[in-house]
């Protein structure tokens, strides 16, 4: 019993000697730029955040090819949240101590939001390519926040300008998933309706996403005698609805979002999704660099690139473009040339207002026909 | 009226769902009084095997009912297989261990199964054929209800005779009702207790693989993640309608179906779920067998 | 069983698992783009693995059924870990090995490190929590999660409105916890064992939904953010020396939560509850209030998932009820049930397991869920009473004397 003290405290001594060897070794080697990608890169919802790490690695990789920046090359620390505030904090922390330059991620808005406080403490800058939730940046309480998205509120301010203005219909039923990004846009959409006067909002109500069957929300769209649905949330459950509704021979309009916008949507309802308006990105089909960055992904990877690939690619390009602009990778010089200095992007020619938000960044309205999506505003 | 009518179709069709795969529940329940986690994943196995094998006939050139009855088929088998050998690896080794270990047993094979779909096959969620076929005499009442809503609701009736009747007439059944009622006194009197127990998750994953396949049909989309959500459902309606009882599993299915539609239809979709919670602990209180459970005695 | 048998057994579950995983593993269908791709090398890999397993499995069980007499000799070094340390001898130093570790641990590591570690002590108390409620009194709870929710859900909603600071609420959302599991206990407890599973899990999927829902009252699922870290006497924390205070915060409380929890397992109410957990009836007939006593593990229990919430709320800063699922549930029950029910060392290493090893195993983090799943299905098998036994504490009369009464094994 007396020895062990002893034992302890060289134990704490050889324990000490080695972290301290460690953190020297990391010291020499920190000629690197270093930048996370957070975001779900497991799990479920990891369809969601892979392509954004393919994305930063794409980008990376003709960034160094090139010489690196500022004569440094860049290196990635790629780190996993599952889309969980809880983990998120664990993988922000982590990032912090590993002396992330800036973020590209977090792809939840959740997760996002339990991660920025600390990406703040630490002075890191964020851009999330697919964290939509408008509080993040109107909230003006996260100054180091970017993202390459639109934010909710401008997805439902379309669908409803649309829904008013070019489809003249009175009566509206807004329908959501309970879901962070769904009723958020949801409740944007009520509100924008009821400002404007010019429809009334017959049914709010949220479905429950992977339910076996949607009949009875069906049947009381019906009943209230909606003449469009708007629907926040995303595409399993609307082709549910969608097809639910068709069946039963009613032609209510149906304008969803973003998360609808997807090819999946259109395989799954297959005829039923004909007429089907959704917001997207604005068409990028004839960026040259867009092209470019899908090519370079089928090339890499030998199949196309996921969902947000090219708001992520944006994202990465800003970031870098930040660094060189500003010759320094300090945050107040980084985060000051994301709001000054335009950079091409696949999405186009962008810059970040002082909110976070990107300038040139905004949706179209889309519609199925003859089931593709087709741009109609 | 009508109103009310279709609401209580809505129900019908999605109580039934509950019900088909209540049944697999009830039954495993009754004999090993096993809360069995991993039903919902045999479920979710039976829908995506026959689609696997839909598509790869489907490429093959062949179209039309085959296809239904042949993915049908492959279906039940597989869900068969894989609750026969999940109850091998999983369930058997714990007999007469302290209630939870099972149960926890139950839950890792259902996060097992879970991710190895997702791993083998995708996250992402999968477009499922409308193999059912339409019915033509439905064809004037289509608006509300449809022929996979018709051929839901006759297969959860024809299934659930037909479970009553074996369970009633057969020496399988007759085995069954003396294992649930005393397992040890049944090994006793020459029943082959571990064959019954492996033919009751055999019956019971075949039913939740010929669930599997019509609901698939009839939402027209799976994930690995689908199973879990039924299970659970499918759970507190054999609960309700009093667990280890057939026909009570299918009652237990069509009254959470109708608290869920009704509570939708007059109220509101936000809280379709505390509705049919409220409903098992409202029941549970005043019932505590369920509804057609049998209050049983406790033996000292 | 001799070798040819074996083989031809090892040979025959190899090829049930080839048919068994045909479909799912070696054909991958992609209904949107409609391609179909085989994958006949997974099939030589699972004919390959399931073959050597099942000559591994037979090898262990013929061992077993060959001769009872190794049946016990093969449990024993398992249940070492746990005879070793209630040995006093090992017990000291270990203590206070483990306290100096714990002590200088945020010094020799990252600030990283310090927050999982901060992480996977919120859920020994947890586990230890719950350990009350399904340990010690067998009462199933699926639905722990709604405790942990309702203090989480305190801190953000008594700071948001009222601006109330973390020292206040930490009791307080305690407290909440407590209420509510009064409440919610008063009419099911008197359901038995998988009942009352059922019921729980529905109340904790109830409480999930009303946060989703109630925007007015919670948010909706958009959660809560810019909850305050604890403050140190009104200090200006950043982000490092936060982490760390929690970290010592944590740890503190998990002493606490240690000596509460051993000191109720030995008083006269932990003993009324392994009873009733051993017999119902015989209890009633010895005099305890089975309602009462019942009702009191599901509060106590229930108080350490609201300040764990409390605890929770200020590490994340931010609340939303996708953090309080089913998932949740399970994997503290898993702490419980793979640590060993009712003992203190085995959640505490069951902690620690299931929180520090997925975070470690990032590399691996696609298989994370399916190893978990694994393990819980193997300790089950091999080990069901858990990593460490919880032994039941037995009182030895030895004369007149009255301090005879020694605690032994």
């Amino acid at each position: 019993m007396k020895r062990n003290p002893i034992i302890s405290m060289t134990l704490f001594w050889v324990l000490g000697l080695f972290f301290t060897a460690i953190s020297y070794g990391n010291a020499t080697a920190a000629e690197t730029i270093k930048i996370g990608v957070a975001g779900a890169h497991s799990g479920d919802l990891a369809s969601y955040g892979i392509p954004s790490v393919k994305a930063a690695e794409l980008v990376v990789k003709e960034v160094n090819a090139r010489g690196g920046i500022l004569g440094r090359q860049v290196e990635l620390l790629v780190e996993d949240d599952v889309c969980k505030p809880e983990v998120a904090t664990n993988t922000a922390t982590k990032l912090a101590s590993q002396k992330a330059t800036a973020v590209l991620g977090h792809i939840c808005s959740g997760a996002t939001k339990a991660a920025l406080g600390i990406y703040k403490d630490a002075k890191i800058v964020v851009i999330s390519p697919s964290a939509t939730n408008p509080e993040l940046t109107q909230s003006g309480r996260y100054p180091n926040f970017f993202r390459t998205i639109a934010s909710d509120d401008a997805q439902a301010r379309l669908e409803v300008d649309f829904a008013l203005d070019v489809l003249k219909v009175k009566k509206i039923a807004v329908l959501h998933d309970k879901g962070d990004y769904g009723k958020g846009l949801a409740e944007y959409a009520k509100k924008f309706i009821e400002e404007s006067g010019k429809a009334s909002v017959v049914f709010y109500e949220g479905i429950t996403p992977g339910a076996v069957d949607y009949s009875s929300v069906v049947q009381k769209i019906k009943r209230s005698g909606a003449e469009a649905v708007i629907y926040g949330g995303y595409h399993p459950e609307a082709s549910s609805i969608v097809s639910q509704m068709r069946r039963r021979a009613m032609k209510t309009t149906f304008i969803s979002d973003d998360g609808v916008k997807d090819d999946t949507f259109i395989k799954v309802a297959g005829t039923y999704a004909e007429g089907v308006y959704a917001t997207g990105p604005k068409d990028t089909t004839k960026n040259p660099l867009a092209i470019a960055a899908i090519e370079a992904h089928r090339k890499t990877y030998g199949s196309d690139p996921g969902a947000f690939f090219l708001n992520a690619y944006a994202g990465m390009q800003a970031i870098l473009n930040a660094i060189e602009k500003a010759r320094s990778t300090k945050y107040k010089a980084v985060a000051g040339a994301l709001r000054s200095h335009y950079v091409d992007t696949p999405l186009g020619k962008i810059k970040f207002d002082n909110r976070g938000d990107a300038i040139g960044v905004g949706f179209s309205m889309y519609q199925v026909r003859k089931g593709v999506y087709v741009q109609v505003r | 009226m009508d109103y009310f009518l279709e609401i209580f179709l809505s129900g019908l069709t999605r109580g039934s769902i509950y019900a088909l795969i209540a049944l697999g529940y009830t039954m495993v329940y009754g004999i090993i009084e096993l809360i069995n986690f991993a039903h919902g994943e045999i479920y979710m196995i039976g829908a995506f095997t026959a689609l696997i094998i839909a598509s790869v006939l489907t490429t093959l050139g062949m179209s039309g009912p085959a296809v239904l009855i042949l993915a049908g088929i492959v279906a039940v088998i597989y869900a068969s297989a894989y609750g026969f050998t999940v109850e091998k690896i999983a369930y058997k080794p714990l007999r007469g261990a302290s209630r939870l270990s099972p149960l926890i047993s139950a839950i890792g094979m259902s996060i097992f199964l879970q991710n190895y779909v997702m791993l083998a096959q995708t996250s992402d969620f999968l477009p499922f054929p409308n193999l059912l076929p339409e019915l033509p005499f439905l064809e004037s009442t289509a608006h509300i209800m449809g022929s996979t809503d018709f051929i839901i609701i006759a297969t959860t009736a024809v299934v659930m005779v037909a479970l009553t009747l074996l369970i009633k007439f057969t020496r399988m059944g007759k085995a069954m009702r003396a294992t649930a009622q005393d397992r040890n006194m049944a090994m006793l009197v020459g029943v082959n207790v571990n064959r019954v127990i492996s033919a009751t998750f055999i019956i019971g994953s075949a039913l939740a693989a010929i669930g599997g396949v019509l609901i698939a049909s009839h939402i027209g989309r799976i994930n690995f993640y689908i199973g879990f959500i039924a299970g659970i459902k499918a759970f507190t309606a054999a609960v309700l309608g009093g667990i280890g009882s057939i026909p009570g599993a299918v009652l237990g299915g069509l009254v959470l179906g109708w608290t869920e539609c009704f509570a939708t239809g007059y109220v509101s979709s936000d809280y379709e779920d505390a509705f049919a919670f409220a409903l098992l602990v409202l029941i549970l209180i005043l019932r505590p067998a369920g509804i057609l459970g049998k209050a049983s005695v406790q033996k000292v | 069983m001799t070798f040819r048998q074996e083989m031809k057994k090892a040979l025959l579950t190899s090829a049930w698992f080839v048919f068994l995983t045909f479909p799912i593993l070696v054909i991958r269908v992609n209904t949107i783009e409609n391609v179909i791709e085989w994958r006949w090398l997974n099939m030589m890999w699972i004919a390959a693995g399931s073959f050597i397993l099942s000559l591994l499995w037979s090898f262990y069980f013929g061992r077993k059924t060959g001769d009872p007499g190794k049946k016990t000799e093969a449990f024993a070094p398992a249940d070492k870990a746990g005879s070793l340390f209630r040995n006093p001898r090992f017990r000291m130093p270990a203590l206070v090995l483990t306290a100096l570790f714990a002590t200088a641990f945020p010094f020799l590591f990252s600030v990283y490190q310090t927050s999982i570690m901060t992480t996977a002590l919120m859920y020994v108390v947890l586990g230890l929590g719950l350990n009350i409620i399904v340990g010690l009194a067998g009462l199933l709870n699926l639905g722990y999660v709604a405790f942990y929710a309702v203090g989480a859900y305190s801190y953000a909603l008594l700071h948001y409105h009222f601006g109330l600071g973390f020292w206040v609420v930490l009791p307080l959302g305690g407290l909440l916890a407590t209420l509510f599991a009064i409440l919610l206990g008063f009419p099911v407890l008197r359901l038995r064992g998988d009942y009352l599973a059922i019921v729980t899990l529905g109340f904790g999927e109830i409480v999930r939904l009303i946060l989703e829902n109630w925007n007015e009252f919670s948010f909706g699922p958009s959660g809560i953010s810019n909850i305050p870290r604890p403050g140190l006497l009104g200090l200006d924390l950043n982000l490092d020396t936060a982490t760390i205070y929690l970290y010592y915060l944590m740890i503190g409380l998990c002493l606490i939560t240690i000596f509460v929890f051993g000191r109720i397992r030995d008083s006269r109410i932990g003993r009324a509850l392994i009873a009733l957990r051993e017999d119902e009836i015989a209890c009633q007939a010895m005099g305890i209030d089975k309602a009462r006593t019942k009702l009191l593990a599901f509060a106590l229990g229930s108080t350490w998932a609201g300040l764990m919430g409390v605890i929770f709320a200020a590490k994340t800063t931010f609340v939303n009820p996708a953090s309080f699922t089913f998932l949740e549930s399970a994997m503290i029950l898993s702490i419980v049930v793979l640590g060993g029910m009712g003992s203190i060392l085995g959640v505490v290493l069951g902690a620690f397991l299931l929180i520090l090893l997925p975070e470690y195993l990032r590399a691996f983090s696609d298989y994370r869920m399916l190893l978990f799943g694994t393990t819980m299905v193997i300790m089950m098998i091999f080990r069901p009473q858990g990593i460490i036994t919880g032994i039941r504490r037995t009182y030895q009369f030895r004369g007149g004397s009255i301090d005879g009464a020694t605690a032994g094994k």
